[in-house]
This record gives C-alpha cells, structure tokens and sequence, in this order.
C-alpha cells in the first residue's frame, strides 16, 4: 500500500494549484451524489477519462490502484442487483468510481507535501482557537509516511513468528509491534526536532 | 577547503565544541560522570561498549538532551538557552534510517529541514536539487521514501541533514544496519565532508583515517587519543 502516487509530468492538471483540485474533488464528489440517473453519470466518467490522458497517468498506474477495488464494486453491484434494483446497483458503482477516479487524479497530479501545504494553510484561521495547523500538517505527513512502515513491520514479525508456530498469536503479534514502534517514534521525535522544527506559531498568535 | 595540521591532525579553524563537568542521570543510575571534552578536531570517533554513555553523550551536542550538571557550549554558545541557533550548527544522523526519514517522498524529505530553517520556495528547490544531484539521487527523486534500500535510506538520511549546511555532523552508529558494499559507500562520504564529524561507532575498521578516538565506559572518557593508541587501549580492555 502506497499513498505517494504523484507522477511527476508537466501538464495542465498537474500545474493546476493544489487548493483549487482539492476543492473540486469535494465539489465533484457532492455533485455526483447529487446525480440521481446513471445516464448522468456515463459522460461524467468519460470526461473523467479524458482527464487521466491529459495527464499523462499511465493505465498500468490507474489499474494497480483500481484492482483492489473492483472486487468490492462487483459485490456491492450483487447486492443491489439482488435486493434491490440492478438500476441502483449501477448507479452507486457509477458513483464510486467516480469518486475513486477523481481522487486519483487529483493524487496522481499533486504531490503530497503541496496538498498537505494547502491543508495547512486552510486551517490556519483555527490557530486562533488553539488547533497548530504546522502540527496538524506534520502528523499528516507522518500517518503517510509511517503507515507503510506500520505494514513493513507487522509482517515481518508475523513471518519471524510464522517459524514459532505463534503468527495467529494476537499478543506474539501486538507485544513486539508495540516495542517496535514506541522505539520508532522515540528517534522519530528526536529525529524531527534535530532537523529545526519548530511548531510555535508566530509570537503575533500565541500573545 | 583546507584544514590546517597540527602534527597529524587535522582542525576546522574557529570550530570547537566544549564540555565543562557534564553529569547526566536517567533516575538514579549515573550514565554521564564528570565529562570534560574539547573538541577542535575534525574527525573525532567514540567507540566503547555497550550502555557505556556514548549516544547520551552525543544527545548532548545539538541540545537533544540538556545534561544535570555542567555546560556544553557549541561555538560559544550554550546549549541550555540555544538550542534552536545550535540545531542549525549542528546536524545529527541516527543509526535507523527508517526513524529519521519523515516525509513520505524523498525530495520533501529534503526539503523538510529547509522549510523548518524558513528558507524561500526557490532556494528550498535549489538546494534540494543540488543536493539530490551531489548524492547521486536524482533518480529516486520523487520515490517513495519506504521503498529505498537500507543504503539508499541512510544516504537520504545524511542528504537531509548535510542540505542544512551544519558545520558539525554527529552521527550516531550510521552504518550498524548496512552491508558492507553501503558500508563502504558511506565510509567514503565519510571521508570527503568538509565538515566536523563526530562518530559513535562499534565499527572500529572505519577509524583509520581518524584525529582522534575517544574511549568511553561506565559514563567516562577513559581514554582519548589517536587511533594508533585508543584502538589497542579499547580492544585490550574489552578482552
Ligand atoms: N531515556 C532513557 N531512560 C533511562 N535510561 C536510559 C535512557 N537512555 C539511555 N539510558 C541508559 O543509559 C545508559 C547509556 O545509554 P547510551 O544509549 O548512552 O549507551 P551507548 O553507549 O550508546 O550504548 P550502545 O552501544 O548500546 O548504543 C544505558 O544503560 C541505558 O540503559
Ligand atoms: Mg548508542
């Protein structure tokens, strides 16, 4: 599992700011809930489609991250089909992935230290009221950073506790991931402070 | 640059790092006892056995820990009130490359130190891009960073650092998690930086090229001098 999914390209969506895409994901993503026939939808995802070539986002790319998913959009396609209307079953699926392609887009063509940039920069009206939007931005960048690790690191105990017999052990699991990532984080926090940061606002804020 | 001689050894003009009387306990155990230190050398290693104080010891250096007693002045300046002046002077490498990359591309975990130091956009990009091309990564540029070898990792690691341009680097057992080949590899980047180094290290083959070793046991220097002597010292007492 990987959440840094930008390729780097020179193309109009990608010079796009990173703000602007973030706000018509939500729009769009609105929008399309908002659309109740399918037929609707059917030119969205074209356009959609068009979208990915300008972007130049290899097909190969956008399969890998749709595989997973297409086997959960089949099943919820089954279940409407059969409880409810194969019309409805086609419509949600439509929605969905939409939705799953938009957001791809919008992560294929902007890099996650912009998007996290912007997050920041949208909540720093909150400072005010006590939210650190550069503490917020760093423990976003940290969960992307440190889930793959997370993965890494639950595996590799479970295959050195596969040769005990113990990798159904829930507590031969837990007890060394914890170990594992309390050590992490300690040099990670030491890590971080090393390289000068700082998360006090401007003396302006804090008085 | 060049470094004026003394004899052998090799000094950073102006650099010093000074240690007055450090103590430094974790509850009741004393794990730092009465440490004095000069350093104005330029490559200085700390080798000593395990839990003997060394990585307190170099904690010390850009502030990371403030010690209970006595003073440690980088440049003059106290580590007790400047610590934030003295992170800049001062940048530090890790043993687990994994625990010190924090972002999620390797080119913002360049930039991150940078950011921090307030720089604008531009230069930011400028020397990230330097950097990337001094270290030969210009190809994992936009990579992930989870997905780099363990070599890559500590190179990204002592990229992200050095980007910062410290006059002192200390690094804490940097090559423990290699193999020899990126052993090798960072030896050799070891050897060419300009500035201070100060090294933890078990690796007592990287310290040839070395001004001076320091010894350390049940948190004292118990012997400081060049490798040629503090080596046979260390290995004879660890016999
Ligand atoms: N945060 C802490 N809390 C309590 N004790 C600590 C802490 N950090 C270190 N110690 C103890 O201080 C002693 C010295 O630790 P230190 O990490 O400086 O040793 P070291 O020489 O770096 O050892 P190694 O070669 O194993 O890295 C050890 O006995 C350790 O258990
Ligand atoms: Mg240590």
């Amino acid at each position: 599992m990987t959440f840094a999914l930008y390729i780097a390209r020179d193309t109009p969506l990608h010079r796009i700011p990173p703000a602007a895409k973030l706000l018509a994901l939500v729009v769009a993503g609105i929008g399309v809930f908002l659309i109740p026939d399918p037929l609707w939808l059917l030119p969205l995802l074209a356009a959609i489609a068009v979208l990915f070539v300008v972007a130049q986002v290899p097909l190969g790319a956008t399969a890998r991250q749709l595989k997973p998913v297409a086997f959960l959009l089949v099943i919820i396609f089954l279940a409407h089909g059969a409880f409810t209307s194969w019309t409805l079953g086609v419509l949600v699926v439509l929605r969905f992935l939409l939705l799953l392609m938009m957001a791809l887009l919008v992560s294929f063509t902007t890099r996650v230290s912009d998007m996290i940039e912007t997050i920041e920069t949208v909540l720093r009206p909150l400072a005010n009221i006590g939210l650190n939007p550069a503490k917020v931005s760093l423990a976003l960048s940290l969960a992307l950073r440190f889930i793959p690790i997370l993965a890494e690191m639950t595996h590799e105990i479970r295959e050195a506790q596969r040769a005990r017999g113990l990798d159904r052990n829930i507590i031969a699991i837990a007890v060394p991931l914890l170990v594992r990532t309390l050590r992490l984080a300690n040099t990670l926090t030491e890590a971080i402070e090393a390289r000068g940061w700082d998360p006090d606002p401007p003396a302006r804020i804090r008085r | 640059m060049a470094f004026p001689t003394r004899g052998q050894t090799r000094y950073v003009a102006g650099a010093m790092i000074e240690l007055r009387d450090i103590h430094h306990r974790f509850g009741d155990r004393i794990i730092l006892d009465s440490v004095d230190l000069t350093i104005v050398e330029r490559r200085v290693a700390i080798i000593g056995s395990n839990g003997s104080g060394k990585s307190t010891l170099v904690r010390l250096l850009n502030g990371l820990l403030v010690p209970h007693r006595g003073t440690v002045r980088v440049d003059g300046m106290d580590t007790r009130g400047e610590a934030k002046a003295i992170r800049r002077k001062v940048g530090f490498v890790f043993q687990d490359p994994d625990a010190q990359i924090v972002m999620p591309l390797v080119d913002e975990d360049i930039a991150f130190g940078l950011k921090n130091l307030k720089l604008s956009k531009d230069e930011i990009a400028r020397k990230v891009e330097d950097v990337l091309s001094r270290y030969g990564l210009e190809h994992l540029r936009y990579q992930a960073t989870h997905t780099l070898s363990a070599g890559e990792k500590q190179l990204l690691a002592l990229s992200s650092v050095l980007v910062m341009e410290p006059d002192y680097v200390v690094f804490d057992e940097p090559m423990t998690l290699l193999d020899l080949r990126n052993k090798k590899m960072m030896a050799t980047v070891l050897a060419t930086l300009p500035q201070v180094a100060i090294v933890v290290t078990h690796d007592l083959d990287m310290l040839s090229g070395f001004d001076r070793v320091l010894v350390m046991d049940s948190g004292r220097i118990v012997m400081d001098g060049p490798p040629a002597t503090a080596i046979p010292h260390y290995v004879g007492m660890m016999s």
